[in-house]
């Protein structure tokens, strides 16, 4: 069975240049780039250089880049880190619609009698910015907000929620693991304290992610150990991981021309052809400040799961905010912050593009796409209802 | 990815009885959209009040279909007093199992099929009778207490995963708690006591019978008073005993023997037992 590969907000493949890049440091380059012999300067040296790509894609200093195990790692850090390092202010402010690295987090510090506000978001997911303003007082330690949303693809307007908390002279870090690699960010532009990626979504492994510190700001590191990375993350360097991330970056950096043109271009006409082939679809979250990779669409009367399992046996693999699929018995916390009616939450289905995508692979979900949603609205009691009510109107 | 069972699959897949039937003899409806799932079964009676047609049409995941799907053929070719002793759990191993997490979906179609009858009966089973304890997901007390019940539930977490209930803001998970309670002692004061049922005992079965309740109801009962109890021979229904150490000379050996040690021979092994005393 093919396998179309959708579900790239969830993970990406490692890229064969990021493999093949990895692989000496597994074998013949063990050393550990802390020790003084050669052996592990060379080694030393090839992180160094990781480095430098990572911050030639953020905009960064090579010294601003910490390297940790995960993205949720570098949430963690980036928040407990400086509620740590501000103990008398007793207030942190995020939104509705982070990922739960940010979100339970969140929920942590309210059980750790923090003051906690949770700015809301409107139908399209977007911030409103004045909320932001009035929230923030003198016991805010820190503000983070998402860059990109993971379901829906929503881009906050990162620079003006920077400007408007560093203004108030506050830390602020922003979850950028979904928008790295996908848009081009630039961090000498950008007044953000401290910055979260993951590697795996960007054609890098799982189990390496970046904290970007921007130089002075305060910072208690969550990981307590050796001097490594300056002492903001203590463990011995994931060397071969390291090496792969700083290849993912420099790769990334050479595709964000063929993301933001050619794959945006594919997620249109997915998008358009969904829309005009299937009624009753509707687009989540801004259209227009959106990944250029991501589009979430609902289809009214018909649940999500049921359509991930049909798509899954049609071996396209997407994802989606039902209840069902979670575990959980309500819809995604997003697609309920954003005030999506039930009749669609429900059936809410995410594709997410990469680089790999092709033409023919779009083809294909539309060509299976139609007939498994109306195969379930056949099943579906609503969906008759639906009709019927039409044709009374 | 959940774990469905082949059966699950197939049920998802390839759904029987899809649809929805003209004019049924009963329907039932439950679950809603804000839900995530509902289900509508149709069915209709032959002229021997069996179940001859069952439709369903289901919102929701593989396994809700699934288990609409697996209801229909269970209780197709059923009479009405057949079909209403079908239980959640009756769908679920029909289906091989399913996730814990999912097996609301069972006891949805359990009550779907509940309010098919009563709505065939000219019952009407409303929410308004009941206390609604789950408002996130319009679960009654009646609801949960019939899940405890039929799946011997013990955990909050449990309940949701069969009722929903307790799955949203978390409010009504002291109430949750409070009906697990409630069931448990009800359910403990309705055990029989825990005695073996009389059946009709062949020889062997009946000798090795008495000779137990002897050694376990009898005889220790009878050594705390420093006496003791021989037995003797066994004659159908007749059991000659012969008793020993103090209760050989007791002057109320006789009431012994009948109120105590025959009326326990009667108890757990037949009502009909006589017991006489073998004297030396």
């Amino acid at each position: 069975m093919r396998t179309v590969y959708v579900d790239n907000n969830a993970t990406t493949k490692v890229a064969p240049e990021v493999l093949e890049a990895m692989m000496p440091y597994f074998s013949e380059y063990y050393g550990n780039p802390s020790s003084m012999h050669f052996f592990g300067g060379q080694v030393a040296r090839k992180v160094n250089e990781a480095r430098e790509r990572a911050a030639d894609l953020l905009g960064a200093d090579p010294s601003e880049i910490v390297f940790t195990g995960c993205g949720t790692e570098s949430d963690n850090a980036a928040i407990l880190g400086t509620v740590d390092s501000y103990p008398e202010k007793r207030h942190f402010i995020t939104t509705r619609v982070e990922h739960p690295a940010v979100g339970n987090v969140s929920t942590y510090l309210s059980r750790k009698g923090y003051h906690v506000t949770e700015l809301v978001v409107d139908r399209e997911g977007r911030l409103d910015l004045d909320e932001l303003k009035e929230s923030i007082t003198g016991q805010t330690a820190i503000v983070s907000a998402m860059y990109a949303n993971n379901e829906t693809g929503v881009i906050f307007p990162i620079e003006k929620i920077a400007e408007i908390v560093k203004e108030k002279g506050i830390p602020f870090h922003t979850d950028a693991v979904q928008a790295v690699g996908k848009i081009p960010i630039n961090l000498r532009k950008l007044p953000i304290d401290l910055l979260s990626l993951s590697g795996h979504k960007l054609h890098a492994p799982k189990g390496i992610g970046i904290l970007y510190i921007r130089k002075g700001t305060k910072f208690s590191p969550f990981m307590i150990g050796g001097h490594q990375e300056k002492g903001r993350r203590g463990g011995t360097e994931n060397v071969p991981y390291i090496i792969g991330l700083g290849k993912a970056c420099e790769l990334a950096q050479k595709n964000m021309e063929d993301e933001n043109t050619r794959v945006k271009a594919l997620r249109d006409y997915l998008e358009q052809k969904i829309l005009d082939r299937i009624p009753n679809t509707l687009v989540n979250g801004d259209r227009v400040n959106r990944l250029p990779n991501t589009v979430s669409v609902s289809f009214e009367y018909v649940e999500g799961e049921s359509i991930l399992l049909l798509l899954s046996d049609l071996g396209i693999c997407a994802s989606s905010g039902s209840a069902c699929t979670s575990g959980s018995l309500e819809p995604s916390h997003v697609l309920r912050a954003m005030g999506v009616p039930f009749t669609a939450a429900h059936g809410s289905i995410r594709f997410s593009l990469s680089v790999y995508s092709t033409k023919e692979e779009m083809d294909y979900i539309i060509e299976h796409l139609p007939p498994i949603i109306q195969r379930l609205r056949d099943i579906s009691p609503f969906w008759k209802d639906y009709l019927k009510s039409q044709g009374k109107k | 990815m959940w774990e469905y069972t082949d059966k699950v699959k197939d049920h998802f897949l390839n759904p029987r009885n899809v649809g929805e039937i003209e004019k049924p003899d009963g329907v039932g409806e439950v679950g809603s959209l804000a839900c995530g799932d509902a289900l509508r079964l149709t069915f209709k009676l032959d002229e021997n009040k069996r179940l001859k047609d069952v439709k369903f049409k289901t919102f929701g995941c593989a396994s809700a279909i699934a288990s609409s799907s697996a209801l229909t053929e269970i209780i197709k070719e059923m009479t009405l007093e057949e079909a209403e002793k079908v239980t959640n759990q009756d769908i679920a191993n029909y289906l091989g199992g399913l996730p814990e997490e999912k097996m609301h979906c069972s006891v949805m179609g359990r009550e779907a099929l509940e309010a098919a009858i009563a709505n065939y009966r000219g019952q009407k089973i409303t929410k308004e009778d009941f206390e609604i304890v789950c408002n996130c997901f319009g679960v009654t007390d009646r609801e949960i207490i019939k899940a405890i019940r039929e799946n011997d539930l013990k955990t909050i977490e449990q309940v949701t995963y069969y009722t929903k209930a307790g799955g949203g803001c978390g409010h009504c998970h002291p109430k949750i708690e409070a009906l697990i309670e409630k069931v448990k002692k009800e359910m403990e004061r309705e055990k029989p006591p825990a005695r073996p049922e009389k059946k009709k005992l062949t020889n062997i079965q009946k000798i090795k019978l008495i000779e137990e309740t002897l050694g376990r109801e009898i005889v220790p009962a009878l050594m705390a008073d420093g006496g003791d109890i021989d037995l003797i021979d066994i004659d159908g229904n007749k059991v000659y005993v012969a008793l020993r150490g103090k209760c050989s000379f007791c002057p109320s050996s006789e009431l012994t023997l009948k109120q105590y040690v025959e009326s326990k021979l009667r108890e757990f092994v037949s009502d009909e037992i006589e017991v006489e005393e073998v004297r030396p």
